[in-house]
């Protein structure tokens, strides 16, 4: 396979000898070349809407460093160090360039960059959407499964009611109940923030992961105290994904439930557990990938809401709280990161389906 | 005499004329429609929410922003239905005309991204060649693009409000409906029917709004409709936050983000509006899938 490089022609297997296999890793090879462009395209195109939504801004980025008493001189000097005195296309390429070193601005805030703002908050995102992507598909995979193999049976009315709910419950909505009723009325949880205030700032953090720094440190107290307070909002972003992959899990194994390969299976008379999980659910497995990484982009954005209920100290609720500060340099860079995860996870799972699918290959 | 007349017109397999065979697909449409149960109960959620926005006045029992701070954060009972939040208002006369807010963004943000996506859409496929690809190339830039920190970064530039909000959510909504424009309109464009008119000497754009957008309306009134679970969603998410619809303004988004300090208390004045945001987006939901049914059955699951 030629996969691990974009170029076809840097490809051993790529030569033009008139074989299957070579012109057949040779498509592959252009197909991930293809989306490595459209990657970067995409990336491109997300800089320059940042770029635009950061000039219709009202707010006169100079007027705000040196304030609206300033003198004419200054205010002409401010603005030519940010640079707006240069045409626009100037100032877009500029703006590539300092994106591409990292260099996002400081924020108003803050007071401090932009970019070691969100290198603090990234992993406590990163740690709650991952805990509920695995909730979602640990528990969606199987629950889809079922359904499909008993249709009409209790778990697919489940599935068809949670999938409704899904679309159809507000994420932020769904956090206050779930607070309400699962921290405060029946105690099972622990509330709002990442630990309780007594073990705060006890961790030095290595990774950011407050469940993998708690056991580096060999705090097994503050590991659990953690895990009671992620629980929740990681449940509540995982319902989410349970809903979608469920969803589209079920619909994935009626259609392979449905090929002459699985009556010929029964025939032979193999156990139903046999045909369902070795012969019926093997081939949904790639599409199934696709899906996963999709919902877990979705995560990475739907815990913006989830993170100001439960005043999570993550990215969602720096952007929320810079958006509340009309503190552009912190909404952009925040927005930047944001789609910039969400886009390569997209990207990823385009190429990841290129490789692992056999009829792609 | 006359109904069994006018059924056998409508159902006549040779119509012998334009209105009798429109009148005929109509009135077939809706007996398929009629017979799904769930359809009908997502087109009456969408009705009462209609009427609701219509008739506010009569349906409320309140005033939506009269203060009584003497009946601060009362349970709902027989005088208040759904109790009253921390200035004393009555929450269900403000979910009632909060019902106004929510079909004034839904119906704005259709109005706004439908036909932009129809137009870019339609144009793309028409033209085909380098038209398609720039086109294109910006829609599936924007459908790679997380929707909803692009509506909150595209609001905190333009400034929260209402009016901000709707056109930050249209901005992200209209390049799915191209990418459906695009592909109907490349499996109509080499009909003969458009070949024909084509040698008549229609315009690029006239064959584009005289033959190709009328034939995309029914896919997209089916997308649209399951859209709007989705844009209501937003648009509560983006008053939650406080930079949607303003106070005193009753949006059920800004009613939940109020009740948010009582939660633990009075769990009414946050969860009643969340109610309301679930019933209508449920409601949408079982009429996109019921539209869809009768409208667009290839694109539908086939389960």
């Amino acid at each position: 396979m030629a996969t691990d490089t974009p170029f076809p022609d840097a490809s051993p297997r790529a030569a033009p000898k008139r074989g299957s296999g070579g012109v057949r890793s040779r498509k592959a090879a252009l197909r991930l070349g293809g989306i490595v462009l459209s990657l970067v395209i995409t990336l491109l195109g997300l800089i320059a809407i940042t770029f635009f939504i950061g000039r219709v801004v009202p707010i006169d980025p100079a007027l705000a460093v040196v304030g609206d008493r300033a003198p004419k001189a200054v205010y002409d000097a401010a603005r030519v160090q940010l640079g707006l005195d240069k045409p626009l296309i100037v100032q877009f390429v500029n703006y590539v360039k300092a994106v591409a070193t990292g260099d996002l601005g400081m924020s108003v805030s803050t007071g401090r960059p932009v970019l070691q703002d969100l290198k603090e908050v990234f992993p406590a995102t990163l740690e709650m959407a991952t805990l509920g992507i695995l909730i979602g598909i640990a528990l969606g995979v199987p629950m889809g499964v079922h359904a499909a193999a008993r249709q009409g049976s209790l778990t697919d009315q489940v599935i068809r009611v949670v999938g409704l709910a899904g679309y159809a419950i507000p994420a932020f909505w769904l956090g206050l109940v779930g607070l309400a009723v699962f921290y405060a009325r029946l105690q099972w949880v622990d509330g709002p923030g990442r630990v309780d205030i007594a073990y705060d700032g006890l961790v030095t953090p290595v990774t950011g992961l407050m469940l993998v720094d708690s056991l580096l440190a060999g705090e097994t107290d503050i590991f659990f105290n953690a895990i009671g307070h992620l629980i929740l909002p990681a449940s509540i972003l995982g319902f989410f994904s349970l809903a979608y992959i469920a969803r589209m899990t079920r619909s994935f194994m009626l259609d392979q439930l449905a090929q002459e390969y699985i009556t010929t299976a029964r025939v032979k008379g193999l156990p139903e557990r046999i045909v369902i999980w070795r012969h019926a659910f093997r081939p949904i497995l790639v599409p199934l990938i696709t899906v996963c990484a999709l919902s877990y982009a979705a995560l990475l954005e739907g815990s913006v809401m989830i993170e100001t209920i439960f005043s999570w100290p993550g990215i969602g609720n720096y952007l929320t709280v810079a958006l509340l500060n009309a503190d552009m340099a912190a909404v952009l860079g925040a927005t930047l990161l944001i789609g910039m995860v969400f886009i390569f996870i997209n990207k990823l799972s385009d190429a990841l389906y290129n490789v692992l699918d056999p009829r792609a290959r | 005499m006359a109904f069994t007349d006018m059924r056998s017109w409508l159902l006549d397999e040779s119509p012998a004329s334009r209105r009798q065979a429109r009148w005929g697909r109509i009135f077939r449409i809706s007996l398929a429609f009629r017979g799904n149960a769930l359809a009908m109960v997502g087109l009456v959620i969408v009705l009462a929410l209609i009427a609701m926005a219509a008739f506010a006045p009569w349906i409320a029992t309140h005033d939506p922003i009269a203060q009584d701070t003497y009946a601060r954060l009362r349970p709902p009972s027989a005088a208040n239905w759904m109790g009253t939040d921390e200035l004393g208002r009555d929450i269900w006369s403000r979910v009632v005309f909060g019902a106004r807010i929510t079909l004034a963004i839904v119906i704005l943000v259709a109005v706004l991204a439908a036909p932009a996506g129809l137009l870019i859409g339609a144009a793309a496929g028409y033209l085909g060649g380098w038209v398609d690809r720039v086109l294109m190339g910006i829609t599936d830039i924007f459908l790679s693009m997380p929707k909803l920190i692009l509506a909150l970064a595209l609001v905190a530039a333009l400034g929260p409000g209402i009016e901000n909000a709707i056109l930050a959510i249209a901005i992200t909504s209209w390049p799915s409906y191209a990418r459906i424009a695009r592909a109907e309109t490349l499996t109509f464009k080499n009909a003969d029917f458009i070949a024909a008119s084509r040698l008549q000497g229609a315009s690029s754009l006239r064959i584009v709004v005289g033959h190709i957008l009328p034939l995309c309306t029914s896919s997209m009134i089916v997308r649209v409709t399951l859209d709007m679970a989705g844009i209501i969603l937003t648009a509560a998410g983006l008053g939650f936050i406080g930079l949607g619809a303003q106070p005193p303004l009753p949006e059920w988004g800004a009613m939940i983000a109020r009740g948010r300090t009582f939660i633990l208390d009075q769990w009414w004045v946050a969860t009643m509006p969340g109610f309301a945001i679930i019933v209508v987006s449920l409601g949408f939901c079982f009429l996109g899938d019921g539209l869809r049914d009768v409208l667009d059955p290839k694109s539908g699951e086939k389960h």
